[in-house]
């Protein structure tokens, strides 16, 4: 495809694979993000049935039920048919798109056996699953 | 207002921030966050949660646009991330602690800001190569990207540390502002590190998303990513976004340009003003 020959021009340095990196990730985000946003219009649509007539009222702040803040929660509220939490999920997913993102990036140098990015990744994805997995 | 009228007006609001965000290159929370909470009184912390959640949406879905162009610097990109994602965690726990009016005021200080950067943008050309920096070539961050007619043009980055305080200071107003701090990340690239222009504001893309989800999840757990405005935000800036960046970049309109920055420093000025007032 067109892209063989821009990976060619990319191999100083030995980074046979970054084209082709980028444009597997360019993919799996979206991919991510369509899959967010179908689960994203059944869980609105469904929730838009449910709660028809209600007014909507966010001018104070009056924290969302505990169990919509917790992956265990969104899959419990699925079970049981709850709208907002298919929505819940349709952002968790949401967030996890840039963090598989990294995920791959990690693959990939693994596998250009760079071990300084390796590292570098192996960091971020720390600091991501440190922002999503914390202790309360 | 009953429930579908107000989730048509978020759904439609939502739009408009995103075509806003993509023809002033300042990306969707920028507007959205002013528009939630002055023209639908959302509450601030609510505002920012939904709004993260668009950010990472709109990057993610103008990933494939951007990759095809072969700007984007994959490596640049996850050292910067070091930077703004532990950035964006300082971010989220400083936004427990700061008043919510002080939140209103450093928002419209930081849309001023963005509005006068999107106003001189690009005015000079490509970065001049000086010198041989080492530690690009150390930290295997320089690279190349295509020029006009497809040859390979080389760069070389400088003044590293610089650029790296710079992105965690990005990722500080990413975390407690719920914006994607894309003005600022193009800045720490093209201006301190000089990156050219071009993988600068690609790269930046792909680092919003990535530095989004890092406080995302904190917002995610304190319970200030309410459903019944995650459902028409983000998918009204997600669309907004991709319609603003298939036709309305292209055309360049400098007139629609102007308006609209006049648009976001009016937001900053009434986000201060209300901030300011509503405090004391």
């Amino acid at each position: 495809m067109v892209l063989e020959n821009e990976t060619v021009e990319n191999h100083e340095h030995g980074h046979f694979d970054d084209r082709r990196m980028e444009t597997i990730m360019g993919r799996l985000l979206q991919v991510g993000v369509l899959l967010s946003s179908f689960v994203m219009i059944s869980g609105g649509l469904l929730y838009m049935r449910a709660h028809s007539g209600e007014t909507p009222n966010y001018r104070v702040f009056s924290s969302e039920p505990q169990r919509l803040r917790h992956f265990g929660g969104v899959l419990e509220g699925i079970e049981t048919g709850d709208p907002a939490a298919l929505i819940q999920l349709a952002v968790l997913l949401l967030i996890a798109t840039p963090v598989a993102r990294v995920v791959f990036a990690l693959i990939a140098f693994l596998i250009e056996r760079d071990k300084l990015f390796v590292m570098i990744s192996a960091i971020v994805l720390a600091v991501l699953l440190y922002g999503f997995l914390r202790p309360q | 207002m009953t429930l579908s009228i107000f989730t048509g007006l978020l759904f439609f609001g939502s739009l408009t921030a995103g075509l806003l965000g993509a023809l002033t290159g300042l990306g969707g929370g920028v507007v959205l966050v002013p528009l939630l909470t002055v023209f639908f009184h959302v509450d601030i912390r609510y505002a920012i949660g939904v709004s993260l959640i668009s950010v990472i949406a709109t990057s993610s879905g103008a990933a494939a646009a951007y990759v095809r162009e072969g700007f984007s610097s994959v490596r640049i990109g996850m050292f910067l991330e070091v930077a703004t994602t532990m950035g964006a965690i300082l971010g989220a726990y400083l936004a427990t602690v700061v008043h919510t009016q002080a939140l209103a005021i450093i928002f419209g200080l930081v849309l001023i800001y963005s509005a006068v950067v999107s106003w001189q943008q690009k005015k000079d050309g490509g970065a001049e190569v000086k010198g041989h920096s080492r530690w690009s070539d150390k930290l295997e961050l320089s690279g190349s990207y295509p020029d006009r007619e497809g040859k390979p043009c080389k760069y070389e980055v400088e003044n590293i540390p610089g650029g790296f305080g710079l992105m965690f200071v990005a990722g500080t107003l990413s975390g407690l502002l719920g914006i994607g701090s894309g003005a600022v990340k193009v800045l720490a690239m093209d201006r301190v590190m000089k990156v050219p222009f071009k993988v600068s504001t690609t790269t930046s893309n792909f680092m919003i998303g990535v530095t989004a989800a890092a406080s995302a999840g904190i917002y995610l757990h304190r319970g200030l990513v309410a459903p019944g405005l995650a459902f028409p935000v983000m998918l009204g800036v997600l669309a907004g976004s991709l319609i603003g960046a298939r036709y309305l970049v292209r055309a360049k309109t400098a007139v629609l340009r102007t308006v609209f920055t006049m648009v976001v420093l009016a937001l900053g000025v009434e986000m201060i003003v209300s901030g300011v007032t509503k405090w004391f």
